[in-house]
């Protein structure tokens, strides 16, 4: 019974968490923008702009809702509603902290530690193609389908670079669950982190995350300037705002598993010595807030690259996905397999 | 691969993160003008007190965007101290709007009478705010109430008149 109330509150924090930093980059993309274009971003709203994202969600709300005359009123709202709650929904089985005791139980500071935790997470970043995908049919214009089925063209192929990469530390774990990923990197004092392991598969990992997220260089189905809005173009208000910020949770969502995968979750150097020595809850918290700064580290890290690097083109994304990544993932794959083999 | 390539833009962009930045707080700081820039009209008056204007409409017929309505009137009896001929503008009307701000109503002036400022017309929220009348455009008549313009007066800027 406590069991239920405790995940209950863990998801409302979570759920809490997730619209805030989302909110919160938004505010953070446009200073970064500023601070790497020379200038200073907004900084009028509240002090240093800090009541930005308040201001921006109050007139996303009051903006009149503008429904095209003969596009399909159901799709047309379920499209960034399903946007939203697949961007939600992989939060679900990311570990945010070591297991802690509450009223003599042992819990797990994870929503839900299935054991195909690795999978669940690609299921519902494929689910998230709907999203766009509806969006854009509903919307009954030619330029926002043209955006759309890019977007899930490009969805669809980066998927399975992603997949191959993610075999090849399936193989070194020995596990799917995302709790027992991260658990197995705290050798070396907090320090075996995967990237040692697998540099390769990072570096691959990394870029098809930026093209799940839409993300530049690979933003094309939203790309300003060749489709003026791509598949979110008749969306106005709070649906627009939806699909808005379903992409920055995919984002802050997209770090937290590759810092889960790749560089070791909430571990951090000496933590066994911390552990020793401090409280459970305390010590909860601390690798609670180191995870949290590997993420906005990486927030920052896509913040970075988009301002740094021009678009893809389209042919040039295809073969990037298809000829470049595939094979070298596959590669990676046969690597693996051949020290791990070779080491038994 | 591009990767090299990315990794160099990446360090000028994150150079640029930690420059110091160029952007100015308007209206807490501003910039400069230099002192030939055109901005708000202002109807100037002699050492006496009296308005130089004369309601020739000269100004009026150089200005590109006819922005500048005039109604002339006879100077009356006692009214020399005010006007310098006895012929002056009873309305002078600039309607900012259609203004471009090319200073020829400034160059066309035969009478010293119309200058522009350095200063910039503020904005509002209607359209009738932004002509100006005669009243908003003449300077007062007391000392402190003259706007400068010697650093534009014809006749200072070599090879003029």
């Amino acid at each position: 019974m406590e069991l239920i109330i405790f995940k209950i509150c863990l998801v409302l924090v979570l759920f809490l968490l997730s619209i805030t930093i989302a909110a919160y980059s938004t505010f953070s993309e446009r200073k970064v923008a500023a601070f790497m274009q020379d200038r200073i971003g907004p900084n009028r709203a509240g002090p240093f702009g800090i009541l930005q994202p308040v201001a921006d969600g109050i007139k996303m709300i009051m903006k009149e809702e503008i429904m095209p005359a003969d596009s399909n009123k159901l799709l047309f709202i379920l499209g960034p509603a399903i946007s939203m709650i697949t961007a939600l929904m992989t939060s679900a089985v990311i570990p945010w902290g070591p297991d802690i005791t509450i009223g003599g139980q042992k819990v797990q500071l994870q929503v839900a530690d299935i054991n195909v935790g690795i999978l669940y997470i690609m299921g519902v970043l494929s689910l998230g193609v709907y999203g766009i995908m509806i969006g854009g049919w509903a919307s009954n214009n030619k330029f926002a389908l043209l955006g759309a089925v890019r977007a899930s063209t490009q969805m669809i192929s980066y998927e399975l670079a992603m997949g191959m990469s993610i075999v090849a530390i399936i193989m070194t774990t020995g596990s799917l669950s995302l709790g027992n990923m991260v658990e197995g990197q705290d050798g070396w004092h907090g320090m075996a982190w995967n990237i040692f392991l697998q540099p390769l598969g990072f570096l691959i990992f990394l870029i098809c995350a930026f093209a799940e997220t839409n993300r530049t260089p690979f933003d094309l189905p939203e790309s300003e300037t060749e489709l003026i809005g791509g598949y979110h173009t008749e969306y106005s208000s709070m649906k627009l705002g939806f699909y808005l910020f379903a992409e920055y949770i995919n984002m802050f969502l997209s770090s937290a598993v590759i810092t889960c995968l790749y560089f070791g979750g909430y571990n951090f150097p000496y933590m066994d010595i911390v552990q020793a020595n401090t409280g459970e809850i305390l010590f909860a918290l601390i690798c609670f807030g180191v995870f949290l700064s590997k993420i906005i580290f990486f927030i920052f890290f896509f913040m970075w690259v988009r301002w740094t690097i021009p678009r893809f083109r389209f042919d040039q994304l295809m073969n990037l996905g298809w000829k470049v990544l595939l094979p070298l993932s596959i590669v990676n794959m046969l690597i693996t397999g051949a020290v791990i083999l070779y080491n038994q | 691969m591009y990767i090299p390539a990315i990794l160099a833009g990446l360090r000028v962009t994150l150079y640029h993160f930690f420059k110091k930045k160029v952007t100015v707080q308007y209206p807490e700081q501003t910039r400069e003008h230099s002192q030939y820039f055109r901005g708000r009209h202002v109807l100037k008056r002699d050492e006496e007190g009296r308005e130089n204007c004369t309601a020739c409409g000269l100004c009026a017929v150089a200005c590109p965007a006819e922005a500048i309505t005039i109604v002339a009137e006879e100077r009356k009896k006692g009214e020399e101290n005010l006007y310098r001929e006895e012929k002056y503008a009873a309305e002078y009307n600039i309607n900012m709007l259609r203004c471009i701000f090319c200073g020829l109503c400034e160059e066309a002036c035969p009478k010293d009478a119309i200058y522009l400022t350095t200063t910039i017309s503020t904005s509002d929220y209607h359209r009738d705010q932004f002509i100006y009348t005669k009243d908003m455009l003449v300077e007062g008549i007391q000392d402190v109430d003259r706007i400068d313009i010697s650093s534009r007066r014809k006749g200072v800027r070599e090879g003029a008149m």
